[in-house]
């Protein structure tokens, strides 16, 4: 474990990714379905695909943590400020996704109905904790995912910055496929 | 007729403070016996029915003066239950009655009057996703009497069509009216 590493490995580099792709793509597509009118034909189908790809994130980001975990990163470039910030704020991503995941649930379960993901199986719904909880879970869900993507934004930023500016290994450890 | 006069004053001066004073009840929210209910069309192919979980209201009744009656009743607009959480979470929002900006609703009698068949016609103001208007309930008195546990109640039932473009509720297709069924159980104070 203690071996030094350049690049990510392909795996961690595929689910960053992917993980990326599908957020960007929850986020489009959160924001459009729940401006559709009740008549639209995508009223129905595009909610369902709305949580069950979140579920398919879900698992991938559990996944990744794990995979986080057992494999070695390279390490992150800067100024000690830096290194620090990009700690803090990959831990935030990752504290914020998972709350979007729980609030996300806590919407659509708020009377115990399950969810369906794709029509592979049924994930159980436990019901209502407090008053109003699809109401209160929306508006946490909302608010989570705009912090979200600011804070990946500020992310891409930072390593664009680092790529063309400091033109370090920063985006390439992540970028190079073989 | 002197004779008789005496003992009619006695009995008009022993009824004035009951037609002054008609009964006061609670609505009994407590024990939920009382439930606003909405029922309304989808698509124009059948009902869907709802109702408000929360609310709490008053009446005064005395069935030998109905036009003395009256009732207010508020009702927490968040409280609204259809048995479907994601539904429940759109009829909330702005789309529909906008339950965090306008959470309160309410009605306050302002006449009350018997009909022929027994019935009584209750007129008063809803205010209703932020718009007050006069509506009318068609009500029945079911009974009253002690309960079983030393109090005194008395309950009806009545019926309202609210159409959603005089409260500014947006329509949606064959959406447009909204039929209120009320069941209402006071305990007197």
């Amino acid at each position: 474990m203690s071996k030094v590493v350049k690049q990510y490995n392909s795996s961690a580099k595929f689910l960053h990714w992917t993980s990326a792709l599908l957020i960007v793509a929850l986020f489009l597509l959160g924001l459009w379905m729940v401006d559709l009118t009740y008549y639209n034909q995508w009223y129905k189908i595009a909610p369902y695909w709305h949580k069950s790809i979140g579920l398919c994130l879900l698992a991938l980001t559990l996944f990744r943590l794990i995979w986080k975990i057992i494999t070695t990163a390279p390490p992150i470039e800067g100024k000690k400020w830096e290194i620090q910030s990009a700690k803090l704020a990959h831990a935030a991503i990752y504290l914020i996704l998972f709350c979007i995941f729980i609030s996300g649930y806590m919407i659509s379960t708020a009377d115990g109905r399950p969810i369906e993901l794709f029509n592979w199986f049924l994930v159980p719904g436990f019901g209502s904790f407090f008053d109003n909880q699809e109401d209160i879970a929306g508006v946490i869900h909302f608010y989570l995912a705009v912090t979200l993507i600011t804070l990946s934004t500020v992310h891409a930023l930072a390593a664009l910055k680092h790529h063309f500016i400091n033109k370090d290994n920063t985006l390439n450890k992540m970028l190079r496929f073989k | 007729m002197k004779k008789l006069l005496l003992p009619a004053t006695l009995v008009a001066a022993m009824l004035i403070p009951t037609f002054a004073n008609a009964a006061d009840y609670i609505i009994d929210t407590k024990g939920a016996h009382a439930s606003i209910n909405f029922k309304v069309s989808h698509l124009g192919y059948s009902f869907i029915q709802g109702r408000f979980n929360t609310f709490d209201g008053k009446f005064s009744f005395d069935p030998k003066n109905i036009s003395a009656s009256k009732v207010t009743v508020n009702v927490d607009t968040s409280s609204l239950d259809s048995n479907h959480a994601e539904r429940d979470k759109h009829i909330k929002s702005g789309d529909f009655i906008n339950a965090s900006k306008f959470s309160t609703a309410k009605f306050v009698s302002t006449t009350a009057s018997p009909k022929a068949d027994g019935g009584l016609t209750i007129s008063g103001d809803l205010t209703l996703h932020g718009v007050t208007k006069a509506i009318t309930i068609d009500a029945h008195f079911i009974g009253e009497g002690k309960d079983p546990w030393g109090g005194y109640r008395a309950g009806f039932q009545g019926t309202t069509r609210l159409q959603l473009a005089d409260f500014a509720i947006p329509v949606m297709g064959s959406s447009s009216y909204v039929d209120m069924e009320l069941h209402v159980e006071g305990v007197r104070l």
